[in-house]
């Protein structure tokens, strides 16, 4: 059975990888590039390296932020990766405060100065939070205690509601937002598509939603 | 943060190839079905150095950088010949995580600052590939597959390299490099005590024992290559001694 997937390209960092991980995984995968090709997805993902400013704006130029607001309460899969994953929230500190997409309430702030370093960048083990909830994220099997996943980033999520905290890892003495969510809506700080099989399987989980 | 086991591959287009003291290169391959070993027996990272880019451009190099991204999902680290904002553009476009500098770094410090506010610091490596002086004064850093010297001091260098923007370093010492004698780790320590970057070590590696003493000393992570093609050992060994040693790996 092959699945569909589309990927919201808004002009910022590298596709390829994930692109590639998801035909390997033998996804029927189509790349939108000005909002027009979200509302028939089966599933999407917001990808993207770089910084929330510029990402906002790209999805503003490129009429996706309204498409991809609606595609997320239509109740279909969603998972942003990295930037994509901040890019879920309500507000962002870095540059300045700006507003994001608002699909998790809350604020991408920087990393917390107990951090080991600035950026994160490498394996770190996921640690499930107990209270966070979202239905898409317990159909993961990877996504579980101890899985090493990787990451790259100077900034994380802080959601409003504990609930949406789906997992954290450590960094030094601070703890970091490594996942967030709710019902249909899965954002990973960390890059499924770099983590080796254990993130791969994630994706092609995420493609039976 | 975690001990990394990186595979490093050096690459003369199409296949893998191995030298000692980065000379006199003997082919071994393909290099995609060692990495694909590498990347199944739980290499954190791959390396991948184009050792004639300098020489000849770079044909067929990217190719197997793509080949390899779309297959390994783990991060990609490519250098040799990246000269240019254009070269590393390229390079991550054709799948690289991070980039790898040495002779445009070192010729030019100037590029490291540049690539470094375009792509971020976590996306540029910076190389030392180093000997010692013979008078005792410190190392000197090489380019160009160790062929040119620069008289500069390779401690201040490295330095020099992280103020510009280097997110890491990988520290060659090219007296050790492909002899399996183990590492040298006069100069890398320097480094891994006054800097705060990651510093991965490479150059010499002949047992896992050689790789516990690295990560013991604090390096971030070791970039290996003779003992894995040649299967003296492989990385789930190398990771059980650092695992006995108590030393967190990615298992």
């Amino acid at each position: 059975m092959s699945s569909q997937v589309t990927i919201i390209d808004y002009g910022l960092g590298n596709l390829h990888s994930l692109e590639k991980a998801m035909e390997h995984l033998g996804a029927e995968v189509s790349v939108d590039v000005d909002g027009s090709a979200i509302a028939d997805a089966e599933r999407i993902i917001i990808p993207g390296v770089g910084a929330f400013p510029e990402g906002m704006n790209g999805m503003i130029a490129r009429n996706q932020v309204d498409e991809v607001r609606e595609f997320a309460a239509s109740g279909r899969p969603v998972m942003g990766i990295c930037l994509g994953c901040q890019l879920l929230l309500s507000t962002s500190e870095e540059f300045g405060e700006r507003e994001g997409l608002g699909i998790i309430p809350g604020k991408v702030v920087p990393l917390p100065a107990e951090s080991a370093s600035v950026p994160h960048v490498g394996w770190s083990r996921l640690q499930i939070n107990e209270s966070g909830r979202s239905a898409a994220g317990e159909k993961l099997s990877t996504f579980t205690n101890g899985t090493w996943t990787y990451f790259v980033h100077s900034y994380h999520c802080q959601p409003a509601d504990d609930h949406h905290r789906l997992a954290v890892c450590g960094h030094g003495d601070a703890v970091l937002t490594a996942a967030v969510g709710r019902d249909n809506i899965l954002g990973f700080q960390f890059h499924p598509e770099k983590s080796s099989s254990e993130g791969l399987r994630m994706l092609e989980e995420f493609l039976q939603l | 943060m975690v001990f990394r086991v990186i595979p490093r591959l050096d690459i003369k287009p199409p296949n893998l190839v191995k030298g000692i003291n980065l000379e006199g290169v003997r082919k071994l391959g393909n290099p995609t079905d060692f990495a694909r070993r590498y990347y199944e027996d739980g290499a954190d990272e791959l390396f991948y150095q184009d050792v004639v880019a300098s020489l000849y451009g770079r044909k067929g190099f990217m190719e197997l950088v793509t080949h390899t991204a779309n297959e390994l999902f783990v991060p990609l680290t490519v250098g040799g010949g990246l000269r240019k904002l254009d070269d590393i553009q390229k390079a991550l476009r054709h799948g690289a995580d991070k980039v790898c500098l040495n002779t445009q770094a070192v010729t030019q410090p100037e590029f490291i600052r540049e690539a470094s506010a375009k792509f971020g610091n976590q996306c540029i490596v910076v190389a030392l590939e180093v000997v010692p002086y013979r008078d005792g004064r410190g190392w000197e850093p090489l380019f160009n597959n160790g062929r040119e010297h620069t008289g500069l001091d390779a401690e201040e260098w490295a330095h020099r390299a992280v103020e510009l923007g280097a997110g890491e370093l990988l520290v060659t010492d090219i007296h050790s490099e492909g002899t399996k004698r183990g590492f040298d780790f006069e100069f890398g320590d320097r480094l891994v005590k006054e800097l705060n970057v990651p510093i991965v070590l490479h150059g010499g590696a002949g047992s896992p024992e050689d790789v516990v003493k690295a990560a013991d000393r604090g390096y971030s992570g070791v970039a290996i290559s003779s003992i894995l093609h040649y299967e003296k050992t492989a990385i789930h060994d190398i990771k059980e001694s650092l695992e006995k040693a108590g030393i967190t790996v990615r298992r």
